[in-house]
C-alpha cells in the first residue's frame, strides 16, 4: 500500500491524532502522529489486514528543530513488503511519547536508546533506564544543544 | 531439621569473559545450573559515533562505519554508500556494483567463518576456531591485495571505490573459491555434525518465527526460524537481482526450527551460497573506470533517508537525515546484533548456564556496533 | 617389594624415602613434557609450530613457565578462607600422587603392592574432590563454587562406572592387587585382558564385553581428570577456569601438576587392568624384553599412549552439557557395567 493510501486510512480510524502527511520531502514519504495516539496507531497498523506492519525496522529519537524533538518509526511489512515511515514530534521541555513496546518486542530497546541520547521520555516503558551511558550520565549527548558535563565521579569529562 | 533456605544466585558474566564476544555484561539469575533471568547490560564500548558523525562530511564517516562491526567493515561500508547515493540519487557504474557485491560476499564468509569458528569455541571445541582463521587469513589477503588493509578498509566510497581491484585479484579469487568448496565439508565434518555438538546446540534458545518477526531479528537469526527472508532478494540492492542464490533456512532437521543448531547451519549454508555469487560474479565484471561517478562535493538537499542492507548479521539500517549542508545532521545505525541482543533474556530463560554462552554465540554479536 | 629396596639400600627409612622421591621425580618431569606434549600435539593438529624458541623444539618452554610460576606473588581474594584456600592445591596434588603408591611400574618396581591395591587406588585418588571442593568454597568466587559442584558431582558420579568396569577385571583375576593383576596377564597379548585374559577358546565369549569394560573404564577416567570432553568443571567458555579461577603462582601449577599426574594414573590404571601393565606383548618368546628395566618402558608406553590419546580427544571434541554428563553416566554407563559383570559373573560361573 502507498504512504497516501496508509494515510487515508488512518485518518478515517483515528482522525484528530493523524496530524499530516508529508510526500514533498526527499526520500520517502512521511506521517506525523500525535504522541498520546501512537500506541492506539501502532496496535492499527500491526493487526488491520491490509496493513499488517509486522516487524519495526527502526526506532531513533531525532533532534527535530530547536523546539521540538521527533521519534521515528520505520515499519516493514513481511506480509504485505510494503514500509511506512511514522513520526511522533513532542516539545523539547516535555517530550513525552507513549510506549509501542507491547506492539513490536523490539521497541523495549530502541526506545530506551531513544530516550538515553534524546531524552525522549516513554510512558509505560518496562524498563525506563538508560543504555549506553552510565545511570548517572548527565544529559542526553545526541541533542544539539548537549553540554558535557565538566565532571563524572571526580574525573574531568572533556579532555 | 529445619529445611534448608535455599535462594538465587546472581552471577555477573562480564565485562571481561572469554564468552561474551566483546565487552559485555550479563546479569545471570541462577537456581543452582538453571537460568531464570538474563539482563545484558551494553555501553562499555560506546564511541559516541552517531555523535561523531555530525561533526563530519558524509565522506569523512566512512572509515568510522568500518568500526561498527569491526570483523565485517566492507559490509558496513557499503550500506552507508547506498544509503547516501540514493539520498544524492546518483547512480553508481556497472563495474563498482559489481566489484561491491564481490567483496561484500567475500566479507560475508570471512564474518561467519568468525562465527562459526567462535561459535566452536563456545561448545568447548578449540580446534575449529583455528581452522576458519586459516581460511578467513585467505580472505583477508584478497582485502589486503585490493586495498592495503586487512580489517578496516575505506575502500567502498559514496559514488564508487577507493580503488580499482588489482591484477591477479580475479585470478586469486578464483583459486579461493577452489580451495573454500572441501573446507566447507571438512568443516562440516569436524564440528558440525559431530555428535556432542548436535547434542549441545538443539532443542536450546528456541525462537519462534513469530516472536523473532515482532522482536525485529533478521539475517541468519531470522532465517533460523524458518523465515525465508533476505533482503538481497526480497528488497534487492545493488546488483543482486542478477545473481541466481538460494536462502538457506532453518529446517530443524535436528532439533526444532529455530534453535542454535539451526542458526548455525543457516551460516554454514550461507557461505557457499556467497561462494555461488562470488562465482557468477568474478567472470562478468564490466569494463569502466571505478572513480568516474565519485561526486567532488557531497552536499545532498534537505531529507532523510531510512536504507538497510543484508550484513552478514542481519538488517544494518542507516537512518540519515541531511539538512543540506556538507555535514549529516543525523545519522542513525540500526544494527542487527543490537537487536538480537534484546532477545537474549526471551529465549535463554529455563536453559543452562552453559547455554547462555551458546544462545549468545548463536546470534553472533558484535560489540563494536551494539553500543557504536 | 619393599624389601628388595630395602635390600638395595640397606636402610628401611632411606628406601622409604627415596621411592617416593623417585616417583615424585618422575610426575614432576611427565608433568613438564605432557604440558608441553600437550601443546605441540594441539599445535600439530591446528596447522600451527607450537612453543620453538627456548631450547631445541621449545623443549625448555615448560621449565621457563615453572621458574615464572614460581617467581610469582601468591594473590589471595580477600575474603578467601585463608586456611583451605592455602590447603586445597596440596590436597589435590598429595591425593593424586599417593594413587601412584600402588601403580606397578615394573615387576619390582611398585612403591607398595598392597592386596588392596585397586581399591586403595580408587580410595585415595577420589579424595582429590576435597581439594576441590575446598578450593571452590574458599575461594569466594561464585565461578569457582560452581566450578567445585560440578567437579563433585561429576567425579562422584563416575567412580561408580570406573569401579564396577574395573569389577569385571577384579573378577577374572580375583586379586585386588595390582601385582597379581599384571602377572596373571603373563604369556604375551593374546593374554591381555582386552583380549578376555588367560583361558581357553571359551573366552572368545567374553572378548566384547571386555571391550565394553575398557571403553567404559576409559571414558569414565577421562570424566575424573576433568579432560574436554568432560571438563565442564573447568569449561572456560561458561566458568572461565572453575576452582584454578583464583590461583596465581605455584598454586595454581599444583593444580595443574595434579592434572597431569591424574592423566598418566589413569592411563596406567587402564594400561594395568586391560593391556597387560609392564608386560612385554611377545610375552616369553624374547626373554630380553621382559627385563625388568624393559618392563618399565613397556609400562610407559602404554600408559604414554593413553595420555596421547586424552590430548587427542581434548583437541577434537567439544564439550558435553552438565546434565547430559550424568545422563551419560547414570543412564548408560552404569546399567551397562552391571549387565557386563552379570554377564562376565555367569561365564565365571559355568
Amino acid at each position: 500500500m502507498e504512504a497516501a493510501e496508509i494515510f487515508n486510512l488512518l485518518k478515517s480510524v483515528f482522525n484528530e491524532g493523524i496530524m499530516e502527511l508529508k510526500t514533498d520531502v526527499p526520500v520517502a514519504p512521511f506521517i506525523i502522529v500525535s504522541a498520546d495516539k501512537i500506541n492506539a496507531v501502532s496496535l492499527f497498523l500491526r493487526d488491520e489486514d491490509t496493513l499488517q506492519f509486522d516487524s519495526l525496522s527502526c526506532l531513533s529519537g531525532v533532534d527535530y528543530d530547536k523546539d521540538n524533538l521527533a521519534s521515528v518509526y520505520h515499519l516493514y511489512s513481511f506480509v504485505h513488503n510494503h514500509k511506512i515511515t511514522i513520526k511522533v514530534i513532542v516539545p523539547k521541555d516535555n517530550p513525552l511519547v507513549q510506549s509501542v513496546y507491547d506492539v513490536w518486542a523490539t521497541a523495549e530497546w530502541h526506545e530506551r536508546e531513544a530516550f538515553d541520547m534524546m531524552g525522549l521520555k516513554y510512558e509505560n516503558h518496562p524498563d525506563p533506564r538508560r543504555i549506553l551511558c552510565p545511570d548517572d550520565w548527565e544529559g542526553h549527548p545526541l541533542r544539539k544543544d548537549y553540554k558535557v558535563q565538566e565532571f563524572y565521579k571526580g574525573m574531568k569529562v572533556p579532555y | 531439621m529445619a529445611e534448608l533456605k535455599t535462594d538465587e544466585m546472581v552471577i555477573n558474566m562480564g565485562p571481561q569473559h572469554p564468552s561474551t564476544h566483546g565487552v559485555l555484561r550479563l546479569e545471570l539469575l541462577l537456581d543452582g545450573e538453571i537460568v531464570e533471568n538474563v539482563k545484558p547490560h551494553i555501553g562499555y564500548l560506546h564511541r559516541c559515533f552517531e555523535k561523531h558523525c555530525e561533526a563530519m562530511t558524509y565522506p569523512q564517516v566512512i572509515p568510522y562505519t568500518d568500526r561498527l562491526d569491526y570483523v565485517n567493515a566492507m559490509s558496513n561500508e557499503l550500506g552507508y554508500a547506498i544509503a547516501i547515493e540514493k539520498l544524492l540519487g546518483i547512480e553508481v557504474p556497472e563495474r563498482v556494483e559489481y566489484i561491491r557485491v564481490i567483496m561484500a560476499e567475500l566479507q560475508r564468509i570471512a564474518s561467519h567463518l568468525v562465527a562459526i569458528g567462535t561459535y566452536g569455541n563456545d561448545t568447548g571445541a578449540f580446534t575449529p576456531f583455528l581452522y576458519c582463521f586459516i581460511d578467513r587469513e585467505k580472505v583477508l589477503e584478497l582485502f589486503e591485495m585490493t586495498c592495503g588493509a586487512r580489517m578496516l578498509y575505506n575502500y567502498i566510497w559514496v559514488g564508487g571505490l577507493s580503488h580499482d581491484i588489482p591484477d591477479g585479484f580475479v585470478k586469486k579469487t578464483k583459486e579461493f573459491i577452489k580451495y573454500f568448496r572441501p573446507k566447507i565439508k571438512q568443516l562440516n565434518d569436524l564440528l558440525t555434525f559431530n555428535k556432542i555438538f548436535i547434542e549441545r546446540t538443539i532443542n536450546i534458545g528456541i525462537l519462534p518465527a513469530d516472536v523473532a518477526i515482532n522482536a525485529g531479528a533478521s539475517g541468519p537469526t531470522l532465517r533460523g526460524s524458518g523465515v525465508k527472508f533476505d533482503l538481497r532478494k526480497n528488497d534487492p540492492y545493488s546488483v543482486y537481482h542478477k545473481f541466481d542464490f538460494d536462502i538457506p533456512i532453518g529446517k530443524g532437521e535436528l532439533g526444532t526450527v529455530g534453535d542454535c543448531w539451526d542458526r548455525y547451519m543457516v551460516r554454514v549454508r550461507e557461505m557457499e551460497e556467497s561462494l555461488k555469487i562470488v562465482e557468477q560474479a568474478i567472470d562478468n565484471i564490466p569494463e569502466g573506470d571505478v572513480t568516474s561517478a565519485i561526486p567532488k562535493r557531497i552536499k545532498p538537499v534537505a531529507g532523510e533517508i531510512y536504507s538497510r542492507t543484508e550484513v552478514p548479521k542481519g538488517e544494518l539500517g542507516y537512518y540519515i537525515i541531511s539538512d543540506g549542508s556538507l555535514n549529516p545532521y543525523r545519522v542513525k545505525v540500526r544494527s542487527p546484533s543490537f537487536v538480537h541482543l534484546s532477545l537474549m533474556n526471551q529465549i535463554s530463560r529455563g536453559y543452562m548456564l552453559a547455554d547462555v554462552v551458546l544462545v549468545l554465540g548463536s546470534f553472533d554479536v558484535v560489540l563494536g556496533e551494539i553500543d557504536r | 617389594m619393599e624389601n628388595y629396596f630395602v635390600t638395595i639400600f640397606g636402610n628401611n627409612l632411606l628406601a622409604f624415602i627415596l621411592i617416593p622421591t623417585a616417583i615424585l621425580i618422575y610426575v614432576a618431569v611427565f608433568a613438564l613434557y605432557a604440558v608441553l606434549a600437550e601443546r605441540k600435539v594441539s599445535a600439530f593438529m591446528q596447522d600451527r609450530i607450537g612453543p620453538n624458541r627456548t631450547g631445541k623444539w621449545g623443549l625448555l618452554q615448560t621449565i621457563m613457565d615453572v621458574v615464572k610460576l614460581m617467581q610469582k606473588e601468591f594473590v589471595a581474594p580477600e575474603f578467601a578462607d585463608k586456611g583451605l584456600y592455602n590447603m586445597a592445591p596440596f590436597v589435590v596434588f598429595v591425593a593424586t600422587f599417593m594413587g601412584y603408591a600402588v601403580l606397578p611400574f615394573s615387576q619390582i618396581f611398585i612403591g607398595a603392592d598392597l592386596n588392596l591395591g585397586l581399591f586403595y587406588f580408587f580410595a585415595i585418588t577420589s579424595l582429590g574432590v576435597m581439594g576441590l571442593l575446598m578450593a571452590g568454597w574458599s575461594s569466594h568466587n561464585k565461578y569457582s563454587l560452581y566450578g567445585a559442584m560440578r567437579s563433585v558431582a561429576q567425579i562422584v558420579s563416575y567412580e561408580i562406572p570406573t569401579a564396577l568396569s574395573a569389577l569385571v577385571v577384579v573378577m577374572i583375576a580375583g586379586t585386588l592387587s595390582m601385582q597379581e593383576i599384571v602377572t596373571s596377564q603373563q604369556g604375551g597379548i593374546q593374554n591381555w585382558y582386552i583380549l578376555g585374559g588367560p583361558g581357553g577358546i571359551s573366552k572368545l565369549i567374553i572378548i566384547p564385553f571386555m571391550a565394553i569394560a575398557a571403553l567404559i573404564l576409559f571414558i569414565s577416567t577421562l570424566a575424573e581428570t576433568n579432560r574436554t570432553p568432560f571438563d565442564i568443571p573447568e569449561a572456560d567458555s561458561e566458568l572461565v577456569a572453575g576452582v584454578h579461577l583464583e590461583y596465581s603462582g605455584m598454586k595454581f601449577a599444583m593444580f595443574f601438576m595434579a592434572e597431569y599426574a591424574q592423566m598418566f594414573a589413569v592411563s596406567a590404571i587402564v594400561a594395568t587392568l586391560f593391556f597387560g601393565g609392564w608386560q612385554s606383548p611377545f610375552g616369553d618368546m624374547i626373554p630380553f624384553l621382559n627385563a625388568p628395566v624393559v618392563q618399565v618402558i613397556w609400562f610407559l608406553i602404554k600408559g604414554l599412549f593413553f595420555v596421547f590419546v586424552q590430548i587427542w580427544l581434548r583437541w577434537t571434541l567439544p564439550r558435553v552439557r552438565v546434565d547430559q554428563l550424568m545422563t551419560m553416566c547414570w543412564k548408560y554407563f552404569i546399567p551397562i557395567s552391571l549387565v557386563n559383570i552379570f554377564i562376565i559373573g555367569l561365564y565365571l560361573v559355568l
